[in-house]
């Protein structure tokens, strides 16, 4: 096994509250994971989980209070600004706002350019660079000359994965890379993703809410949860039999495209606990469906099982359905 | 009754490169106590749609043709003073990101107070009001929560304060746009089930703008298919959804990955581009990628009945 990526217990602060009554909340509480060369994983969890910010700490862009990120045989998290732009040559990022992520003054030729200029790189000729990404991501060579306004949102997001992959990088970190995107054209960029990854042997950190999306691309799969990850698994396996009961009630409230079908619903209680205020034990106990005594007090611990850890006291049986069968129809 | 009826509704805008037909021809209803749901790609006019419902348009867009009859009166010919009135009133809205609808220097109970400001309730009428309606949407201790600012929320939480905001004056009907897009799975659900509920209660009708289909066919009565600034398709969600006429719709529909049962590395995808808006195509405007084009998709297809209520813009939906 060739591991690319390892991240251990890393843990992200955030100073919070007015000057005199400053509180530090966790973000990011003690997140593990391995990332194998050309392997797709996905995070899942809701808007405020942590998703984002484990991005950002995992390309520097944001500093970790504890834990360690190493990638390929460095040790990436102690290393400052400098030292780590070398590496943001083999890692690199597609930001969530495909727009707003490129410079609205600048055309897309240059914005493609740009990586190459920021590192230095004086053996590869843009000329030549920018029309062979182009095509790569699917666009003509006549859009070198346009500007970010006069692209649709499917083609802004191909510019960004142009800039993304110019430099050759060994991984890709896209955050919600289909957000805003509509059905059809959210599959064209996930095709492109999936193809680039088969061809350049990329591996991918997908960051997303959409669940569909995980099925079709991601190999292995995590579900975040107030900063932690709750379930890590293979992405089949999770959607066969979701060990976890926030995984489960994620999966049951997946709406589908059919105005007929049967809904078996794990309803939960709408109140996401503020990170101020983390609950005791099990943080998910507040809205679990499955809470019993132990879970109040007492947090579990990772059960690693063979290809599945899940972070409960009593992980769910296959087609488990909650006590009082709350179904919502 | 008709709560809303759009008839024949064009839209332009004056740009640079000439005259942009963001809207043409559109035409649909939205009954009453429905919810009428609104899919289509980005730049297939739902914005232009609701700003044009709202008398919103930028400076450089206009009416050109065509009506929005609103509870018996035509929008499109009511002066700024009038649709003042009744924005917020008769004519609500939510929108994708809560925070931007909410005011961040004032507490959630003095922004629902000021939405009253219509009603001639007192003071602690309004009041009393506000917190029933947080109540409504289940913030937990509306009381305290009134004395709360918007960022004191979650995300979830803000957009039910949101809602109930958008519904506090009973109006006749709620434009939602995107509001669940930014909500994980569980929140997403619990919102819609929550925007059915208080839909019931208050009597209102809804239309609903997403591009999220399970969401549309989960909480809509009738959905109306967008693309290119007109409507492709019309029909109750069951008719649209379990037989699609027009071949966008189909294609749309397709390419949901939620429907691909398998695990797929390769999803389905529509080729090719939306027409430029400047330059219309004298004919069908999906023809350009359409697979079952025909000859006779060069002049301007009619709106075919395919059955009560279902209608498509299509050549073929006729044949059959």
């Amino acid at each position: 096994m060739s591991g690319i990526l390892e991240v251990r217990d890393v843990e992200v602060t955030f100073e919070v509250g007015p000057l005199m009554r400053r509180r530090s909340i966790l973000g990011v509480a003690g997140v593990s994971f391995d990332l194998h060369a050309g392997e797709t994983f996905a995070i899942v969890g809701e808007s405020g989980s942590g998703k984002t910010t484990l991005a950002r700490a995992i390309n520097g862009l944001q500093g970790i209070s504890a834990g360690s990120i190493r990638f390929g045989e460095e040790r990436i998290d102690t290393l400052g600004g400098r030292a780590m732009k070398p590496l943001r040559r083999r890692m690199s990022m597609m930001f969530q706002d495909p727009v707003g992520s490129l410079s609205p003054r600048m055309k897309v030729g240059n914005l493609i350019a740009e990586p190459f200029r920021i590192h230095e790189i004086v053996d590869k000729n843009p000329s030549v660079e920018v029309p062979r990404l182009l095509s790569l991501v699917g666009l003509t060579p006549e859009f070198a000359d346009r500007y970010p306004h006069q692209l649709s949102g499917g083609q802004a997001r191909r510019v960004g994965v142009a800039r993304a992959i110019a430099l050759n990088p060994a991984l890709i970190i896209a955050d919600e890379p289909t957000a805003g995107l509509d059905v059809s054209v959210q599959g064209e960029v996930l095709n492109l993703l999936n193809d680039l990854r088969e061809r350049l042997g990329l591996a991918m950190i997908i960051i997303t809410h959409n669940l569909h999306v995980v099925h079709h691309v991601a190999d292995r799969m995590a579900v975040m949860y107030l900063g932690r990850f709750v379930e890590v698994g293979d992405t089949d396996e999770v959607f066969r039999a979701p060990r976890h009961p926030y995984t489960a009630a994620l999966l049951s409230a997946n709406p589908e495209p059919d105005p007929d079908k049967a809904r078996d619903r794990i309803a939960l209680p709408a109140e996401v606990p503020s990170l101020l205020a983390r609950p005791a034990g099990c943080e998910f106990h507040s809205r679990c469906p499955w809470v019993a005594a132990r879970c109040k007090s007492e947090a579990p611990e990772f059960v690693q099982g063979r290809t599945r850890r899940v972070a409960c006291h009593t992980p769910l049986e296959p087609g488990a359905r909650p006590p009082e069968l709350e179904v919502t129809q | 009754m008709t709560v809303l009826a759009i008839k024949d509704l064009n839209v332009t805008f004056s740009t640079e490169g000439g005259q942009l037909h963001a809207l043409k021809n559109v035409s649909f209803e939205v009954p009453e106590r429905r919810i009428v749901g609104v899919v289509g790609e980005s730049g297939c006019g739902k914005s232009t749609l609701i700003n044009a419902i709202l008398g919103l348009l930028a400076d450089n867009g206009s009416v050109d043709a065509g009506s929005i009859t609103f509870e018996g009166e035509d929008l499109t010919r009511l002066g700024p003073a009038r649709m003042q009135e009744l924005r917020g009133q008769r004519i609500s809205t939510v929108f994708q990101d809560p925070m931007g609808a909410l005011n961040p220097v004032l507490s959630v109970g003095r922004q629902m107070r000021n939405i009253q400001y219509r009603s001639g309730r007192s003071r602690s009428e309004k009041d009393a009001r506000s917190e029933a309606m947080l109540r409504q949407v289940r913030i937990p201790d509306a009381q305290a929560a009134l004395t709360r600012y918007p960022h004191e929320f979650s995300g979830g939480m803000r957009q039910r304060v949101a809602i109930a905001m958008a519904l506090m004056m009973k109006p006749a009907l709620l434009i939602a746009d995107e509001p669940t897009t930014a909500l994980d799975a569980t929140l997403e659900v619990a919102t819609i089930e929550l925007l059915r509920e208080l839909q019931q209660d208050i009597a209102c009708s809804v239309l609903f703008i997403s591009h999220h289909l399970g969401v549309i066919a989960e909480l809509c009565d009738d959905v109306v298919v967008m693309y290119a600034g007109e409507v492709v398709e019309r029909g109750s969600t069951r008719q649209v959804f379990h037989s699609p006429r027009h071949p966008y719709a189909r294609r749309l529909l397709e390419c949901d990955p939620a429907r691909q049962s398998g695990r797929t590395r390769h999803l389905p995808t529509i080729p090719g581009e939306i027409p430029d808006l400047r330059q219309r195509p004298p004919g069908c405007v999906f023809a350009t990628r359409c697979d079952q084009r025909v000859d006779a998709c060069d002049k301007v297809p009619p709106d075919v009945a395919v059955e009560t209520g279902h209608v498509a813009r299509c050549i073929l939906a006729e044949a059959r």
